[in-house]
């Protein structure tokens, strides 16, 4: 972990660890000078330079040491972590993305967030099956060959659960915009869509609504008007070009572009066509917003524009000094495109105009910059997220003015960090 | 998405007239079987659409309760740890933590009737025959005062229930209520007067812990002490060193024979609880059950046969436990963990590794 904090510096296979320590406090001089003056001249050679590493000298892993490529271990820390406290069991819990560790607008395989309800079911794909019932001229089962036979499609889209910094209705809470952040991800899906997939079965026209149940243990279940599923929807087997993961729906789920994670059926087993919303539990016990009038408003699966400066934050200070600086973050929209991002460095007294970098994709993660010259003073970060159709992502307080503090899901408000002189940031509220 | 909703509602089937209508299909899947449709099509809407024929009563529901909802729900449904209240609440909804129960919260009972079908008990779903679930969900009833004792729930009777807080609900509303102030030109400049922190996520310090911020908080104070400046958030605590999380793993077993056993456990959980804080739930807890006396975990009840056991001598080492699990009805006649029993026994070596890391 040193080695990853100093820039990279480390011994080896054949290093010892008194140079180890020495290559540490070199690192650490060297970042002191940048510090406190700028562009530096350094106090003496470089040994990374001067001397032959290892790598250099000696030979590496040949091509089949990993047949299935992961991380260089100097990034193990980046990794999905969980909040122990939020629920009884981890196998009807969540974790979090490292959003602080990750840059572009897609997220690797690997560390997209998990929710389940009763765990990961484990399906192959020779058994899986796929039923189409209800309201249909042709009740069908498909294999997952069968699927694979209709016309695909690829889109970029993020989920997010809809109880995405959820622990921050009643104020700042969780260090870490892994945590006050982290229930989403952004992938390329490769699908069929349900247009087509629901064509081959004829729907009735009294068919009004569309029931996706998955095969886990907890069936999970949630109605979804015919309207949407047939806008944009689709069944995805691929997620980033391969397979989806076990935990992301393996080997099928269903993308709900847009709107709240939960209704991303995962384990996807049944589409039933019906004339009514189901009302099961997913969608009245769960996933209806308690507002301060004791009443809930129910149905709210759009997520609206949202966006968080990833970098710096509480997990990732500024550990440079001062000087040229990057800030940067997430936006999106579950209405369209993110057309701007604005950037606080006052709490939200004045703004400018972020920099969006990177493909521009419908319902997709946006990643902003904003690069400025810190001279060491406090900072309150923040940035604002506004949408093609107009939408400005509001402060914490102007959705509590409407909705209270007891409805969990659906908090887009502005994110504030606090960076201190030394570069650490905290999760703090403004006024 | 109000607008679309809104349209969706509004227009009601009609609006499907208009949908792009495909001419062509491409004759992929296969005719489903009835037989099919009905194993899979389990749901139940409000109207009861999708209702089993089938009854149940309070007091056998609440045998069932007891003996497969109530360690994780509470004794009267008022929930465990975290795990949900079903029970209580009334009138909390304005509170400023408002208990979510089916009786002060939820809008229709079939969801509840759907729910326990479908995923519950916890760990051994669609395991409940419909008079089952209809005796549960008559007591769950009971537990929210809905219903006196005498009360017995059926296919007949269910669509005449209403829940108290139906009316507790509408549909979003985002669009109309909230999008007229949030679609407003932004400001840019002066918006508001001096900013003053007004709460701090470290007061609460309920943050997981994350050992590389935690050394990196550390690092930036380190560099800003040597450059002879710099302030520090007070309520931080100190970086702590980095540690490696502990490995108990047995020196016995491999890790892969141990990750594959903690794989297997799953289907042990739904009774029994190990690891850190374990206590006693359907099952005794298995801390440490390598090496232990059968039946002696304090204050689980146990059937008659297995204290006995215990008392003529029978020690759980590997090998013992390997072969109750293998059949425990057959090792131990009368018994009554109420497990088929793992046949193969490359599985049962792997769990006994895995239940053998935990000690007392």
């Amino acid at each position: 972990m040193s080695e990853e904090l100093t820039g990279g510096a480390h011994s080896g296979r054949s290093g010892g660890p008194s140079r180890r320590g020495f290559l540490r406090g070199a690192g650490l001089a060297g970042a002191g000078l940048i510090a406190g003056t700028g562009a530096a001249r350094a106090a003496s050679p470089d040994p990374l330079i001067t001397e032959v590493q290892p790598w250099a000298q000696f030979l590496g892993d040949g091509v089949d040491a990993a047949p299935y490529g992961k991380p260089s271990r100097h990034e193990a820390h980046v990794i999905r972590r969980n909040v122990e406290w939020l629920t009884a069991d981890t196998s009807s819990s969540v974790n979090f993305t490292p959003i602080h560790e990750l840059d572009g607008i897609i997220t690797p395989n690997g560390v997209c967030f998990e929710r389940h309800h009763a765990g990961v079911a484990d399906i192959a794909p020779q058994d899986y099956r796929l039923l189409i019932n209800g309201l249909v001229d042709r009740e069908l089962v498909f294999t997952l060959q069968d699927l694979l036979r209709l016309p695909r499609e690829n889109h970029v889209y993020f989920l997010e659960c809809a109880a995405n910094s959820g622990m921050e209705w009643r104020g700042a809470q969780l260090n870490g915009a892994q945590f006050t952040h982290g229930m989403i991800h952004n992938c390329m899906y490769t699908g069929v869509s349900l247009r087509t997939l629901l064509n081959e079965a004829g729907v009735k026209a009294q068919g009004s609504w569309l029931l996706a149940e998955g095969a886990d243990a907890s069936a999970m279940s949630r109605s979804i008007p015919m309207e949407k599923a047939l806008d944009d929807c689709m069944i995805a087997f691929r997620m980033n070009g391969e397979a989806l993961r076990p935990e992301q729906g393996y080997p099928v789920r269903l993308i709900v572009p847009g709107w709240e994670g939960n209704m991303w059926v995962k384990w996807l087993r049944r589409l039933e066509v019906g004339d009514a919303p189901w009302h099961h539990r997913e969608e009245t016990s769960k996933y209806t917003d308690l507002l301060a009038d004791g009443r809930a408003r129910r149905f709210t699966w759009e997520m609206h524009a949202k966006s968080v400066i990833t970098n710096p934050s509480p997990q990732a200070p500024i550990l440079h000094g001062h000087g040229p600086t990057v800030i940067t973050g997430l936006a999106w929209s579950g209405v369209g495109k993110v057309a701007r991002v604005d950037v606080s460095i006052d709490g939200g007294r004045n703004w400018a105009q972020a920099r969006i970098s990177g493909p521009s994709f419908d319902k997709s993660l946006h990643r902003f910059y904003f690069e400025f010259d810190w001279d060491g003073r406090e900072l309150l970060l923040q940035s604002r997220a506004i949408d093609d159709a107009g939408y400005v992502q509001p402060t914490k307080d102007a959705l509590r003015e409407f909705r209270g503090v007891s409805s969990v899901y659906h908090n887009n408000g502005i994110q504030t960090w606090h960076v201190h002189s030394n570069g650490e940031a905290e999760n703090v509220e403004v006024s | 998405m109000s607008r679309f909703l809104k349209s969706t509602l509004i227009c009601a089937g009609a609006a499907f007239a208009a949908l792009p209508v495909m001419a062509q299909t491409y004759g992929l899947g296969r005719a489903a079987l009835p037989e099919e449709v009905a194993a899979w099509d389990i749901d139940i809407r409000p109207d009861g659409a999708g209702l089993p024929d089938g009854s149940g009563d309070v007091w056998t529901g609440e045998d069932l309760y007891e003996a497969q909802c109530a360690h994780c729900h509470g004794t009267f449904g008022e929930g465990m740890g975290s795990w949900p209240a079903l029970a209580g609440g009334h009138g909390s909804l304005t509170h400023e933590h408002p208990e979510k129960t089916i009786g002060s919260y939820w809008p229709y009972l079939s969801t509840v009737w759907d729910y326990v079908n479908r995923a519950m008990p916890y760990g051994m779903a669609q395991s409940l025959t419909p008079n089952e679930v209809y005796a549960i969900t008559a007591y769950l009833m009971y537990l929210n005062d809905l219903v006196d004792d005498d009360f017995e729930l059926s296919r007949e009777n269910f669509s005449d229930i209403r829940l108290p807080n139906e009316d507790g609900f509408y549909l979003d509303d985002r669009i109309e209520l909230e999008w007229p102030l949030f679609t407003q030109d932004p400001c840019m400049s002066d918006c508001k007067p001096e900013v003053q922190v007004t709460m701090r996520a470290a007061v609460l310090d309920v943050t997981p812990d994350d050992p590389i911020a935690d050394a990196r908080r550390a690092q930036a104070r380190a560099m800003a002490a040597a450059s002879g400046g710099g302030d520090a958030p007070a309520s931080t605590p100190d970086a702590e060193p980095e540690a490696k999380p502990d490995e108990d793993a047995s020196a016995a077993h491999s890790p892969e024979l141990i990750a594959q056993g903690e794989s297997l456990y799953r289907a042990c959980r739904t009774c029994h609880q190990v690891g850190d804080g374990a206590r006693n739930a359907v099952g005794p807890m298995l801390n440490g059950i390598i090496g232990r006396m059968a039946g002696r975990v304090d204050g689980f009840r146990y059937s008659p046969v297995l204290t006995e056991a215990g008392d003529t001598g029978l020690i759980w080492t590997e090998e013992t436990v390997s072969e109750f699990i293998a059949d425990p009805r057959g090792y131990l006649p009368r018994n009554r963990m109420s497990y088929a029993g793992m046949r193969d026994a490359d599985d049962r070596r792997a769990l006994v590794a895995y239940l053998s890391t935990y000690s007392e």
